[in-house]
């Protein structure tokens, strides 16, 4: 037996484990730093002016009095942009302040520097403004009238003249949600000296943000450099350029650093929320219980300006009809501007306000046929190598719809409570309701989602690794938002090099390249997929370069004898590789929205159980039991933070969370009256994973963090319709529509 | 920005006397949220925590500077029930039953409690000295009450023989940590007589005296009887349409969670 001098460390917190989060107990004892948190020495503080009106022409706009407030030092408008206008996800048509017209409560009008963010505000009170009101553009069935729209979309796919045996109709309203991130949008610009900025600013994408703003000041690319900062929370709401541009052209016309901070209530008129959607559909099905054919008309509000909307329209569109087989499907949708606060990206995209619509349907045509409203669904179920309902792409990747099914009806179902605890009945601590008040029902949600960009975008992410005798490094500009990606990018890259200690070296615009969204539910796939795409290389690299069969922290192997120390490796200095690391192509689809638009999917099943009051018309949402689709689990502790949070979100969707908007104008921006589910409305949830690997990513791994918020809400909708025995047309259901009241 | 800190009442109300425009601060749980929203900039704070004789319990005088944390231990079973639901475990350990009286929100949840127990709002000041005034009086509209310039909130004063039979409720769309859009609270005496007082559902807490007619005609209701309750409780009251609800499920839930509340009562 041949002995080694030196053993290989078993190395601790690859994939399958949950290491702990390098950021978890800084942020637990208050030490880590939020973009909130960010202070330069000299710095001003700025405020925004928004308008009180949904649409205005603006008659006069005079800055001299603010810039008369002692500490005040800039006042900037429209008029002070140096170069493009307007910025936009997609296309520019946002302006970067009101420009003659207001077209949304709230809109920024200009922004003020000054000393502190007291003098700021004073500032901003003392800049004379006069409007000429117009009366906003609020209805979404009159902007479409009115043709005022970012997309149209329509599918046309099989025979509209084949029908089924049964055929149901029903109509659907899903209000407006918000992202309401814990911490709120922040940021701070640093002029450099040389007539560039650097800017830490809350972002899901950098260099989304990169590309919007330098055309708008009218620099070079290089001049302005974006950086990753920390964030508690985005959900979609920091896709969009918020207080970006401003910052910046601030920060370049003091000269000095300048700080900006939303408070809750800016936080909810100064980024991009849900789109409210109202969508009609027919389904048919033939007598065995297969579905025959599905027409649908959709109709989402996109509000002021475009964001995301062409994208979220498209989403709404391919997956209306959830994940089941059929052949004719022909569906009409359209995303109209109004003066509505503007929507743009949220956690499901799309495809969370459509799943309410054909859950519903599903319901009813199994209840038309008499067939287990599981098992309808079951016989539907579209999986591997189908052709997808909406474009006819072949499913190439995995898509277990059918397993998680047969799993989920395998979950043991809760059994009434056995306690009277009034905190586990409806209404809670209020204790308005007794156990013999109560109606239990129950209900499905099984829907699909596509797993990062689609439609022809060149979809990608850069990482550069750095590997020393210290350990390795990983480049990346992808957004830590809270959702964990520092610790898989740690896992990924040690379990390929089998080297602990790993750092990952959140990179500004000008050190790396784009990873692309932290959306979509991509980053996983995307950035943990170029992270472990180029560790492997890297690997590959120094086994030949010095001829080894594995590598380790100690060095390069051969027949388990060390070859070479990790230090004679690197000799002196660092193995460095990057790459760019892309998913199957994707192309956009033709006339009929038939094509290959989409790189993967995932599928999620909830079965909820509730306990509602009719008569007071209050709900409990009691459990959850889940199946999701997640190709493979990297890290468990993180996958189930993901499922748990995000059907959380989907249950706040289905009876608490809306924003009111009464004529253009939001009328609960605090959390105060924006009810996001306590702990006390949260549901016990019991999650199973069903592991079929897709076709690229890390290890088959796919993305997790959208299906759970798709599901869990249609779930929880179906379920009060069950304990009351009657439609609800209308989510978030409230105790109004419960009881049947106006 | 000035803050005073007296240590004795003597000295808040001299202080209040001094500068009638000043805010008296409590727990802050209403006044800061003002602030934040910059609906207030107080000049002048009289800060009212470290007088101790505000934060008193005794006998049938509840010191306007009792926490809801302490209440939620109290013997009257409602003002328990209630002090469970404000906000959350910091609120009620910062909030206090006197910022709420002072605050006189349709929604303040100690409102019907005082209502239907028939408390009366002791007030002071340096010149005049006490005032009792009935909750009637006091409470004159939404967030308005009778409170004068130079005055301070002492206590509420609970009459002799309160009720041991009581109820609170309140209706919220969340589980917990939720402004009520209904609430009720119902005292039943030995004789059978009720009160029924509800919050939200008027500009100042509302008694339900016809409902509370009919219980004492029927003080062992039958279901007409309390079916007639419910139609006269949602007579009776006056609610709005807000962003938290509309006026017809208000009117509808107060009918019904004033008859679970006497049943409540009733079955005891
Ligand atoms: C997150 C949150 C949740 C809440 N939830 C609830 C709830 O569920 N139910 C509910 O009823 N309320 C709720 N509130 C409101 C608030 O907590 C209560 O009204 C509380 O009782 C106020 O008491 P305080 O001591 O904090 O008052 P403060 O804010 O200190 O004062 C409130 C007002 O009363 C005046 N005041 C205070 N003390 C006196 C006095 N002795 N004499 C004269 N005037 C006085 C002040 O000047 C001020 O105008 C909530 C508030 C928050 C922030």
């Amino acid at each position: 037996m041949t002995t080694s001098p030196v053993t290989r460390k078993r190395i601790r917190g690859g994939i399958g484990e949950s290491p702990l989060r390098p950021d978890g107990i800084p942020k637990v004892t208050g030490n880590f730093a939020y973009a909130s948190d960010l202070h330069a020495e000299g710095m001003l503080w700025a405020a925004t002016l928004r308008s009180p009106h949904p649409r205005a022409r603006i008659t006069k706009l005079d800055t001299a009095p603010a810039l008369a407030v002692g500490g005040v030092v800039a006042v900037l408008t429209q008029d002070d942009v140096p170069g493009r206008p307007g910025f936009g996800m997609h296309v520019p048509d946002q302006p970067v302040f009101a420009a003659g017209e207001c077209n949304y409560w709230g809109e920024p009008i200009a922004v003020v520097a000054a000393s502190d963010l007291e003098t700021a505000k004073l500032g901003v009170a003392a800049i004379v403004v006069e409007y000429e009101v117009l009366e906003p553009l609020t209805d979404m069935e009159e902007a479409d009238a009115a043709d005022s729209q970012t997309r149209r979309m329509k599918i046309r796919r099989g025979d509209r003249t084949v029908s089924g045996a049964v055929s149901v109709e029903g109509y659907y309203e899903v209000g407006q949600q918000d992202q309401a991130p814990l911490g709120n949008e922040a940021g701070l610009a640093i002029p450099d000296g040389d007539g560039g900025v650097d800017l830490y600013a809350v972002s899901q994408w950098v260099h989304s943000d990169h590309w919007q703003i330098y055309p708008c000041l009218n620099l070079e690319p290089e001049q302005i450099r974006c950086h990753p900062v920390g964030m508690g929370g985005a959900f979609g709401s920091r896709e969009d350029v918020s207080m970006h541009i401003h910052l910046c052209m601030l920060a370049l016309r003091t000269g000095r650093p300048v700080k900006m901070m939303f408070d809750r209530a800016e936080s909810f008129v100064g980024h991009v929320h849900r789109h409210p959607a109202r969508m009609w559909y027919r389904h048919e099905a033939d007598a065995d219980g297969k579905l025959v054919k599905v027409e649908a008309r959709l109709i989402l509000d996109g509000g002021a300006y475009e964001s995301s909307s062409n994208a979220v329209i498209a989403n709404a569109a391919y997956f209306a009809m959830g994940p089941y087989l059929c052949d004719n499907v022909f569906i009409d949708s359209v995303a109209v501007k109004t003066n509505n606060p503007p929507a743009g990206a949220m956690r499901g995209f799309g495809g969370v306000q459509t799943a309410f619509g054909h859950e519903a349907q599903m319901d009813r045509l199994a209840d038309e046929l008499s067939i287990d409203r599981l098992e309808f669904r079951r016989r539907n179920a579209l999986g591997q190598g189908d052709p997808m309902n909406s474009s006819g792409q072949i499913i190439e990747g995995s898509l277990p719809t059918a397993e998680l099914i047969d799993e989920l009806a395998s979950m043991p179902i809760v059994e009434p409570l056995a306690s009277d605890d009034p905190r586990h009945l409806p209404g809670g601590t209020g204790l308005t309701t007794n156990p013999d008040h109560v109606k239990r029902g129950m209900g499905y949600g099984v829907t699909i989602k596509n797993l990062a960009f689609s439609e022809a975008f060149d979809d990608y992410s850069d990482v550069r690794i750095s590997l020393s005798p210290i350990g390795v490094e990983v480049y990346t500009a992808a957004a830590e938002v809270g959702q964990g990606m520092v610790t898989i990018i740690q896992q990924l890259a040690r379990e390929v090099l089998k080297i602990e200690q790993v750092a990952v070296v959140w990179s500004d615009t000008n050190v790396i390249g784009s990873a692309g969204s932290t959306s979509a539910s991509r980053q996983t796939q995307m950035t943990g997929g170029a992270t472990y795409q180029c560790a492997v290389e890297l690997r590959q690299q120094i086994l030949d370069e010095f001829g080894g069969d594995d590598l380790s922290s100690e060095g390069v192997w051969r027949d388990g004898d060390l070859l070479v120390t990790l230090a004679e490796v690197c000799g002196g200095g660092a193995k460095e590789h990057e790459i760019r690391y892309r998913h199957p192509e994707t192309f956009a689809t033709d006339e009929n929205g038939q094509g290959d638009p989409h790189p993967a999917f995932a599928v999620a099943a909830h079965r909820a159980v509730v306990d509602v009051d009719p008569e007071l018309g209050l709900v409990r949402v009691v459990q959850l039991d889940t199946v999701q689709d997640v190709g493979k689990v990297l890290n468990p502790v993180a996958a189930l933070g993901q499922i748990e949070g995000g059907a959380l979100q989907g249950v706040g969707m289905a009876v608490l969370e809306e924003l009111v908007v009464d004529k253009g104008v939001i009328k609960n921006p605090n959390f105060t009256d924006y009810l996001l589910p306590t702990f006390l409305d949260a549901p016990h949830i019991e999650v199973r994973f069903v592991e079929e690997p897709e076709r690229w990513g890390p290890l088959g791994a796919k993305g997790i963090g959208e299906p759970p918020t798709i599901s869990a809400g249609p779930a929880v909708y179906a379920a009060i319709q069950d304990a009351i025995g009657r439609h609800l047309h209308r989510v978030p259901v409230l105790p109004q529509h419960i009881v049947g009241s106006s | 920005m000035e803050i005073t800190r007296p240590t004795s009442l003597v000295e808040a109300l001299e202080a209040r006397a001094e500068d009638p425009g000043a805010d008296l601060l409590a727990g802050g749980t209403d006044l800061m949220v003002e602030v934040n929203f910059g609906h207030s900039r107080p000049e002048h704070v009289i800060a009212l925590r470290r007088i101790a004789e505000l934060a008193q319990i005794d006998g049938n005088r509840i010191g306007a500077g009792v926490t809801w944390a302490r209440l939620e231990k109290s013997d009257h079973r409602a003002l328990a029930q209630l002090a469970r639901t404000v906000g959350s475990p910091q609120i009620r350990a910062a909030g206090t039953i006197g910022g709420n009286i002072g605050t006189a929100s349709p929604a303040g949840d100690g409102l019907p409690w005082l209502a239907a127990v028939e408390a009366e709002i002791e007030v002071t000041s340096k010149d005049r000295g006490v005032r009792r005034l009935p909750c009637s009086e006091f409470f004159t509209g939404v967030k308005r009450n009778a409170l004068a310039p130079d005055e301070v909130i002492t206590a509420a004063i609970l009459p002799e023989n309160v009720p041991t039979n009581q109820e609170f409720a309140k209706i919220g769309q969340r589980s917990a940590m939720v402004i009520s859009t209904v609430s009720a609270c119902v005292v039943r005496d030995d004789d059978g007589t009720v009160r029924v007082a509800l919050g939200s559902v008027a500009p100042t807490p509302l008694r339900a005296t016809r409902a509370e007619a009919l219980i004492a005609e029927n003080p062992d209701p039958s279901e007409a009887v309390l079916a007639e309750f419910v139609r006269t409780v949602s007579a009776e009251v006056s609610p709005i349409t807000d962003h938290r609800s509309t006026e017809s499920y208000r009117r509808h839930a107060a009918g019904v969670l004033a008859r679970r509340l006497l049943e409540r009562c009733l079955a005891r």
